[in-house]
């Protein structure tokens, strides 16, 4: 833009941006579009009209079914969700101050392999995993599939913050030990109150993993333990009955919701997180 | 307040590794000032974090007061450092930065009010307590930095080359202040810093290192009249001692140096040189301001005629550089009476003040005055060589 003069020349390259930057923002909304509007129509509605058609009745009734369904689910992804967010952002965040400034023979190497949990499959773990549950007693139950959520978000978390916390310099932790603090005073009072960018990051991160994970959570629990993600595949997936569109689209947009919210509320800080420490300053 | 001293310290930081520190020993006086100076690299910080104890030590003892406290954590060594980068804790105030060590410590909180009022007035940053460290300029984070370090009133203060992140007037600025402060408090201090002036002006004592090795502990004045080797000769000083290569002759019993400035020759009467060292290849050592103009007070001492080929006025002085036995020498003149390029100049030497060392491993020749290690009355001895 040209700022210098102040006037505001459009020029047919900057109509050529928009144009294609609008473009891509109607391509990725459609879809919400599609949904929106479908879950607000009637059945009848939806095998007459055309999928962008506007509802002729607009009705909530998909909604009160919709939530009717995955109701106790929800309440399940949260009792998953919350506590394996919080512990293993909890103790990424150990594991990466450890990483970082207190560095022990071979903490390089360990580093290291533990990247390697970055890169596994889902697929790959199920078995061990299943097994290593049933040998601890905790096959088939919630705290069991909070445990495998716990572990396998350790490589993220821990990766996330031993990155964020080599750009403090090595002086803070030297000036607090003379200063007479010790381990955990140092990254209670110091590294911690520092953290926030990262912490975020971590918990928009792990929150949006494990929410929106299926897998694990088809495996590692059953019936009436299961999160909305499975309950939403049933719900889609029945055979018997007329297919109610607007109930899916409901349920799929509540079991999308808290996901959205998060971003809303703790985005900000996920760009600003991503990128810290990149320039100094 | 107390003394420290260094017995045989060692450090490694590996099996095949080379040593990073090698049987340093030195010991000050309670209340003394120590700068530890040297090039980057040459084991200074690292000497530092292991008195310290952010470092450990692979050999020796680091005695503080009548405690050896090589084994102790840094929490139980009662002594605090300033940083480099100052270390502020960004998210805490400066109030609470200087608190800091206090709280954890369990003092009472009426004792610490107390003692943060006496830094901060002490330091000129009462007005900074609520402030946090990103908003201050950087002389500021260096007084608060300082005040963190004052506020526990331990027992050795450790100074990581704390002036070098500031602009050369401020720096000028609070070195100055920092020998003030010494003056007033009189805490045993130990000062690291590449820079020699600093390294000059504040301490007490000063030790040159280079590659893990002391090359020299002394005051001041020792290192800078009396280098013991080529090094401390070379790091001391600005402008820089001169060094002529040359070989030494026997003439009519005396041991002389030839110097030759492509005009003239002249003999510099080496008397206080032992036998035996005729024909070696030694290199002379004249500080800029130890070559003078010829005048005719000073009559005895040698003369030679050279060339002026670049004159740099400083201000105070101006710097003469003439051909001395193929070697560019400077010399320090008064500015109201330094030639021009072109002209002729006629030099003057004391010889008495003329160093010798040795071509081949760079060692003084001759006497050296200096403190070796132990000693603690301060009395000028022999300098012990490694």
């Amino acid at each position: 833009m040209n700022s210098l003069a102040g006037k505001r020349s459009i020029s047919l390259s900057r109509i050529a941006i928009y144009a294609v930057l609008i473009f891509a923002v109607l391509l990725y909304l459609v879809p919400l579009v599609v949904m929106l509007l479908t879950s607000f129509k009637t059945p009848e509605d939806i095998s007459t009209g055309n999928l962008l058609s506007w509802p002729t009745v607009v009705t909530g009734i998909g909604w009160v079914k919709a939530w009717a369904t995955v109701d106790g689910y929800f309440w399940n992804s949260i009792k998953i969700t919350v506590p394996a967010v919080l512990a293993s952002t909890a103790i990424g965040a150990l594991n990466g101050y450890v990483l970082s400034m207190w560095r022990f023979r071979g903490s390089q190497l360990f580093f290291g392999l533990l990247l390697f949990g970055c890169f596994l499959p889902f697929q790959t773990v199920l078995l061990p995993a299943s097994f290593t549950l049933g040998k601890m007693g905790l096959a088939s139950t919630t705290t069991g599939l909070v445990f495998v959520h716990i572990v396998y978000g350790l490589a993220f978390t821990t990766l996330f913050f031993r990155n964020y916390y080599v750009s403090i310099p090595d002086a803070l932790v030297k000036a607090a030990r003379l200063d007479g603090a010790g381990f955990f005073t140092i990254f209670r009072l110091i590294i911690l109150p520092m953290s926030t960018p990262i912490i975020m990051v971590c918990l928009i991160w792990q929150f949006t993993q494990i929410w929106n994970d299926f897998l694990f959570g088809v495996v590692f629990s059953s019936g009436d333990s299961q999160p909305i993600t499975v309950a939403l595949n049933n719900l889609v997936n029945t055979s018997t009955g007329v297919k109610e569109y607007n109930v899916d689209m409901a349920a799929a947009m509540i079991a999308g919701l808290p996901t959205l919210l998060v971003y809303v509320v703790a985005g900000k800080y996920f760009v600003r997180g991503l990128t810290a420490g990149a320039v100094k300053g | 307040m107390a003394t420290l001293e260094l017995r045989n310290v060692n450090k490694t930081y590996g099996a095949g590794l080379p040593d990073t520190l090698k049987n340093i020993e030195l010991s000050i006086k309670d209340g003394e000032f120590l700068i530890l100076v040297g090039p980057s690299g040459c084991g200074k910080s690292t000497l530092m974090n292991c008195i310290a104890g952010l470092e450990n030590i692979t050999g020796g003892a680091i005695m503080i007061g009548d405690e050896d406290v090589s084994g102790m954590s840094p929490k139980d060594r009662d002594i605090a450092m300033v940083f480099q980068s100052y270390a502020l804790y960004p998210t805490m105030s400066v109030r609470e930065n200087i608190e800091f060590g206090l709280k954890i410590r369990k003092m009472a909180q009426s004792a610490i009010d107390e003692e943060v009022a006496r830094v901060a007035k002490l330091l000129q940053i009462e007005h900074l307590l609520n402030r946090k460290p990103g908003q201050l300029s950087g002389g500021q984070q260096q007084r608060v930095a300082m005040g963190r370090a004052l506020a526990r009133r331990p027992k050795i203060y450790l100074f990581d080359e704390p002036l070098s992140n500031l602009d050369a007037k401020l720096r000028v600025e609070m070195r100055t202040e920092m020998k003030l402060m010494h003056q007033r408090l009189k805490t045993t201090t130990v000062y690291v810093t590449h820079d020699q002036i600093e390294a000059m002006t504040l301490g007490d004592k000063v030790a040159v290192m280079k590659d893990g090795i002391i090359q020299q502990f002394g005051t001041p004045k020792q290192i800078y009249n009396d280098p013991a080797n080529l090094f401390v000769a070379s790091f001391i000083g600005s402008p820089p001692m001169n060094f002529i290569p040359l070989r030494l002759q026997r003439k009519d019993g005396r041991l002389v140096a030839l110097l030759d400035s492509g005009q003239a020759r002249c003999e510099l009467p080496m008397s206080m040189i032992d036998a035996g060292l005729e024909d070696r290849e030694v290199i002379l050592g004249l500080r800029p301001e130890q070559i003078v103009l010829a005048s005719a007070e000073v009559t005895g001492a040698p003369t030679l005629r050279a060339d002026v080929q670049v004159t740099e006025p400083t201000g105070p002085d101006t710097l003469v550089f003439v051909q001395l036995n193929g070697t560019k020498v400077c010399c320090r003149l008064a500015p109201d009476v330094a030639p021009q390029v072109g002209e002729a100049l006629n030099l003057q030497f004391d010889p008495a003040k003329v160093l010798l060392f040795d071509a081949q491993t760079g060692e003084r020749l001759g006497t050296v005055t200096s403190l070796p290690a132990q000693d603690r009355a301060d009395n000028v001895a022999q300098f012990k060589g490694r």
